[in-house]
Order: C-alpha cells, then structure tokens, then sequence
C-alpha cells in the first residue's frame, strides 16, 4: 500500500514538473512578431531610456524584489496596496541620444494575468513631458511573458543565475486593439491629441538576483495624420 | 505500480492546471473607496499626501539636499525649468492607496502643471491643472485621460496646500489635498 502511495505522489511531482516546462514552452502561445507601428506612415515620436534601474533618476518598489531602489534611500512602496507597484522616473533620450524630456513610469502588476494563455501582465502609465513639445499621457497593458520565457528563464536556470544575449520585442499588449498603448495629449503641441504607441525593450544581460543589467526601452508614439500627410498619401496612391 | 505512477503523473498535470486556473496569480490589495456624492451629479473622492513623508522625490535643478539623497538632477539645459514630484498618495482614513506625479514646468508664456495619480487596484488618471491660484488657494484642473476604472470618466479636480494646525511634533509639515469631482461620460451626455 505504501509503495502505491509514494508511486502516486512522485507522479503527481513529476506530472506537475511537466505541466510547468509545457507551460513555459507552450507551442501555441505565439509570440506577437511585427509591431503594428512598424508600418505605419505617419510621423513617430520615439523616446529611448534606459531600462536598468541604476540607470534612472529614481526607481522604487517594495523593495523586496530582484529590481532594488534607486537611489538606495529612496522610499520604498511597501504598504499593501501599493506593494505590487513600481514607480520610475528617467531622462528620456531622442534618436540621437540628446535629453527629449522627462518620463514618469507607474507600473502594477495586473490582476488580469493569466499565466495559462501565455499572459503575464503589467498596467502601466507614462507621464511624458517633453519641454519644447508638451506632455503626454500613455495608458497600457504590458505582457512580459515572452521576456519571462526568454530572458528572466534562462537566467534563473543558469548556474551563474544570469543571461546575456539580444533580446527584442514589444511589450505593450493593449488595450488599443492593434495591441497598442493609448496616448492622450495634455499640452502643448500634443494639446487635444489622441495617439496610439508602442513601448519595447531591448536586453543584453539580466541577472536573476539584480533584475535587468544591460537593457534600453523605447517608446514609439505615432502622431495622427495631418492634412498634409493625408493630401501626399491621396496623392501618392 | 507503473500504473499508479502515470495516474500520479495525469492527476499532478490536472492539479497544477486547476491550481492556476483557479488561484489568482496577482491579488491586488484593496482599500474600500470613500466616495460622496456630488450635488450636480458625479463622485467626489478626497486624497492627499503628507509632506515630507510621502514625497518619493523631488526633481528640480539648484536643490540643496537632493531627494531621495544619492538623486542626481540631470544638469542639461533642457530640464532646467521642469520640476518633477513624486508622492505616495492616501485616502480620506489615511491609508496609502496609489502613487501620484506632479510635473510643474514653464518654457517662458507658458506654465504647466500636470499631475498623474495611480491606484493599483483601480486605474490611472491625468489632470491638467490650471496654473493660476483659485481663492482660498486652490487650483482646479481637468481630467484629460484615465484607464481602467477611470476609463470612460470625464471631470475635474482641485490641488490645495494644508498646513499643519496640530500641536504634535510627529505631525506632518501639511499635506497636498487633492479632491476628484468625476462623472461617468454616458451619465453627463
């Protein structure tokens, strides 16, 4: 009886163990390929920053996660509500690597993640303000689950707990139903604007006890068409 | 018993399928939201920050203590009139409940003040302020964008400075009050 109770639980290990790898390597969660901003032809902003916390102005969480505070006195986000949050704020750097503006990122994890159909989700807002522009607002759900399975994975599964290589995708899943963020103007030039973005992240090197060693974000912002452009575009078909 | 190790192995797949499938992987903590009803329609709903222990950070060109210490305020030319705040952000009972950013700037005629509240459990919400001083030393903005629970609501809110009046020597030097007057944009048309 006994031997048909330990057969019965280091099964049911074993078929748990299965059921993560197949999870983590689940052939039908595809990952998401082109960025719809990719093709577009209207004008784009982009915005590159650094996605390495030491790298930021200020970066806070509960503190008690694999990315630590910056600066290492900051306050911590360690109250209940907030303790699944993340707040940031960086310089943001145009295509040619000069200071654009200012960007405050609010992150939570979201309560819609669904591990089983591949979604690991993050809400997130943007506050962007760029001083010869205006400011924007950027409102998005993140899925991290191509990042977790290719980067954040091996590195854990690695004996020296880290990763180095060229990660590439975007993260931004929604809610604009080409899986685009939704942008909104304040002020300024953007003042009235509704826009649609994209923000992506490419890593380097991750390290699975200090988070992201080498790694840049970008945010990619499309600005509705002017008459101009649809006049050309007219034109040019 | 090869038997028994395979029924081992489909119940373990089944279990741990279940587990995740039931089980929330994120649980969000919830504070109950304390909101009073507006005469003209819409909710009203009071936050605030106490000063200076929930400023996260105080971003602005000349500092003489920067906050949090160790903080380095890019000197480029570009940043030299924005000033950015960060705040953690609490309830009418005092309980933290999100994190905010106040972005004041002025690039010569104009000035801006914007502020971004986060609630985890609810949404986001963006308010452009109006850069000059109502009576009584408020500032009255307009909701320009929210997400998730704040989605489809339109409507404005007041910052105002509180000193402090109690004698207590823990208490805070006053607290940012910010009251939300929002309206669901089906229920205004």
């Amino acid at each position: 009886m006994m031997k048909f109770l330990i057969a019965l639980v280091l099964g049911a290990l074993t078929g748990a163990a299965l059921f993560v790898v197949a999870l983590i390597y689940n052939p039908f969660v595809a990952d998401r390929g082109i960025s719809p901003l990719a093709v577009s032809q209207s004008e784009l902003v982009a915005l590159n920053f650094s996605a390495v916390p030491s790298d930021t102005l200020v970066f806070t969480n509960d503190g008690n996660s694999a990315q630590k505070p910056h600066p290492e006195k900051v306050l911590q986000l360690w109250e209940a509500p907030v303790r699944r949050t993340s707040a940031m704020a960086t310089v943001l750097r145009d295509a040619r690597s000069q200071t654009a503006g200012i960007g405050v990122k609010f992150s939570s994890l979201s309560e819609r993640t669904r591990l089983l159909q591949g979604d690991a989700l993050v809400d997130s807002v943007w506050y962007v303000y760029l001083p010869k522009q205006g400011s924007l607002f950027i409102q998005q759900s993140e899925n991290y689950w191509a990042f977790l399975r290719d980067v954040s994975w091996p590195a854990i599964r690695s004996g020296a707990n880290n990763w180095k290589g060229n990660w590439v995708g975007d993260l931004t899943d929604g809610p604009g139903v080409l899986g685009t963020a939704v942008v909104t103007g304040g002020t300024g030039a953007f003042q009235g604007l509704k826009m649609e973005g994209v923000e992506s992240l490419i890593a380097r090197a991750y390290s699975a006890d200090r988070g992201p060693i080498a790694a840049e974000g970008r945010l990619l912002i499309e600005l509705p068409e002017t008459d101009g452009d649809a006049e050309a575009t007219a034109a040019a078909d | 018993m090869f038997k028994t190790f395979i029924v081992g192995i489909v119940l373990g797949i089944a279990a741990a399928a279940a587990g995740l499938y039931l089980y929330p992987v994120v649980d969000q903590h919830r504070e109950a939201s304390i909101v009073s009803v507006a005469a003209n329609g819409g909710n009203i709903e009071a936050f605030h920050a106490n000063v200076p222990m929930d400023r996260i950070m105080i971003g602005a060109p000349g500092q003489s203590t920067a906050l949090p210490a160790g903080l380095e305020w890019p000197a480029d030319e570009m940043l030299q009139n924005v000033r950015v705040e960060l705040f953690k952000i609490r309830d009418a009972r005092d309980a933290v409940v999100g994190v905010a950013a106040r972005t004041s700037a002025s690039n010569g005629a104009t000035e801006i003040i914007d502020w971004m509240l986060h609630l985890p459990a609810r949404g986001s919400v963006y308010v452009n302020m109006r850069p000059e001083s109502l009576p009584g030393g408020y500032r009255q903005g307009e909701l320009r964008a929210g997400s998730r629970e704040f989605n489809q609501w339109s409507g404005r809110m007041t910052e105002r400075w509180v000193p402090n009046s109690s004698a207590d020597e823990e208490a805070p030097a006053g607290r940012i009050e910010l009251v939300t007057t929002f309206i669901g944009r089906q229920e205004a048309t």
